[in-house]
């Protein structure tokens, strides 16, 4: 799972971005003319709020995709080491169909399968709001990948562990419970943070449904700011470096547990 | 017959009787019958690839047999009816490889098994554990992961592990084919010391002068089967079976 760390990550990365934004600053105010009675970098800021506001948005559904990913692919990944065909098999068809799929079309195969509304026994409706179906959409694949690093980790311990636990007459389950989890645990969770990394970059991917999130609400802006050209760089720049110092400290910390991990095994 | 309900002390604790087991197409046991009575220190001898680590795993059910009998205390072990948790706690085995939970300490090891699968209480175990560590001169190790300790004192720690169910019978698979030569007396010596309170041990091993100072008798196995058997002095003196010649001429 090492595949999505970025390599040779370092400080300098920030400096560089920095350095991007203050020279697109300076550009943007070098563009800025007389008639202009605010500048882009002006009307950014007054927009702020306004992107932090989807932004928030977008750590609500990157959080709540994720905990639902790790509840239903914990369970799916336990699914899928059962010695019963039955409950074995389904699991591995919905991990592989999830693992396998591109994520815009199972996010718009969400979006519009999941009916708008749903109406209770009682008779009351209730709306589901589009970031709702956009966090399911979201934490399908995420849930089919941490199914199968829950396998993978299962599969990683050595076979004499279950045969000494067997022979101190361990049950199976007591087996993975007391011997096998706890050894995965470790395994699993620098993949599981890089999962998360990704999917929070994969948020603004509601924004062509319509969702109200960081970027959705950047375009607005530029929209009703007046949709000068000069917009853009400022703003694309402000929004990008919003998801970097989000994600960037996570894949620092990423990289030093599996660093740690790989020492202490 | 012997069966669990009349099986008394006198009668042997350990009986395998024509013994089939295949992987495939490859039978690896060809026919074995083999008794141990209570206090009895057995070895099996004979070269790689005989069967001998499968023939030792067939006594606690870890392989199942394709063929025959395998009884422990009278009680046949392949029944699939049988309790298999009451014939573990009766028959305890050392692996090569020492498997013990990485994730534990040294005592979490030995104690875990009579806590969470006997529940046991807790105190008492952890007494015996101690107790046990102390006997395999481990004290002061109790704290350590199994990853700080050497190949010998972790082999040591799977003994007091296994020892700590309370067996009847211990089975010793190869366990020092993976040590350094330094710390392979460290665990003979122990064994001994539990062989000479009484253990019945059934043990797989290549240290030849160990088998002949401690067994009571010695399995010769060639090929799946068991060539000869009988006393250390007899097997390794006076052997009539050419292949178990040519083995001894080979090893010693």
């Amino acid at each position: 799972m090492t595949d999505f760390t970025l390599n040779r990550l370092t400080w300098r990365a920030p400096l560089l971005t920095a350095a991007i934004c203050v020279a697109s600053t300076v550009a943007a105010l070098a563009q800025q003319t007389t008639e202009d009675p605010v500048s882009a970098l002006g009307t950014l800021v007054i927009w702020i709020p306004f992107i932090l506001k989807g932004f928030w948005l977008n750590f609500v559904m990157s959080v709540l995709a994720m905990a639902f990913a790790t509840v239903t692919g914990v369970l799916l990944g336990f699914m899928q080491i059962s010695p019963n065909a039955v409950i074995r098999m389904p699991a591995k068809l919905v991990t592989h169909l999830f693992r396998n799929s591109p994520w815009l079309v199972i996010l718009f195969a969400i979006m519009f399968l999941v009916p708008f509304q749903i109406t209770l026994p009682g008779g009351d409706k209730i709306l589901i709001p589009d970031w709702v179906k956009a966090t399911v959409g979201f934490a399908l694949p995420v849930m089919a990948n941490i199914s199968e690093i829950l396998r993978g980790a299962v599969m990683s311990i050595p076979s004499g562990q279950w045969e000494s636990a067997e022979s101190l007459a361990f049950s199976r389950r007591q087996t993975l419970i007391y011997i096998i989890l706890p050894q995965c645990v470790r395994r699993m969770i620098p993949p599981w943070m890089n999962w998360y990394a990704l999917l929070t970059l994969m948020t603004p991917m509601a924004a062509i449904l319509g969702v109200n999130e960081a970027l959705g609400n950047t375009q607005a802006a530029m929209e009703a700011a007046g949709a000068r050209p000069e917009f853009l760089i400022p703003f694309y720049l402000f929004l990008m470096t919003l998801f970097f110092i989000f994600i960037y400290p996570l894949s620092i910390y990423t990289r030093r547990l599996e660093r740690r991990f790989a020492a202490g095994s | 017959m012997i069966t669990a309900d009349n099986w008394t002390p006198d009668q042997p604790i350990v009986a395998l009787h024509d013994v089939h087991k295949s992987f495939g197409e490859n039978e690896v046991l060809k026919g074995i019958d083999l008794e141990v009575m209570k206090g009895e220190v057995i070895c099996i001898i004979g070269p790689s690839g005989s069967g001998k680590s499968t023939l030792i795993r067939t006594i606690n059910g870890l392989t199942p047999v394709t063929r025959g009998s395998v009884k422990v205390e009278g009680q046949e072990v392949h029944d699939p009816d049988l309790d298999k948790l009451a014939l573990r706690r009766k028959v305890g085995i050392v692996f090569q490889q020492y498997n013990l939970f990485p994730h534990k300490t040294v005592l979490q090891n030995v104690m875990m098994a009579p806590v969470l699968v006997l529940r046991e209480n807790k105190d008492e175990v952890r007494e015996r554990a101690r107790s046990l560590l102390a006997k395999v001169q481990l004290n002061g190790k109790e704290e350590a992961y199994p990853a700080e300790l050497s190949g010998g004192q972790q082999q040591r720690v799977a003994i007091a592990r296994s020892l700590c169910m309370r067996p009847d019978v211990m089975l010793f698979d190869e366990v020092t084919a993976a040590l350094d030569p330094e710390t392979v007396k460290e665990v003979l010596v122990a064994i001994k010391q539990l062989a000479g309170e009484g253990m019945t041990c059934v043990l797989v091993t290549h240290e030849m002068g160990f088998a002949r100072e401690i067994s009571d008798r010695v399995y010769f196995t060639d090929a799946g089967r068991i060539v000869e058997s009988g006393p250390p002095a007899q097997i390794f003196e006076t052997p009539k079976d050419p292949r178990t010649q040519e083995f001894l001429s080979k090893v010693l």
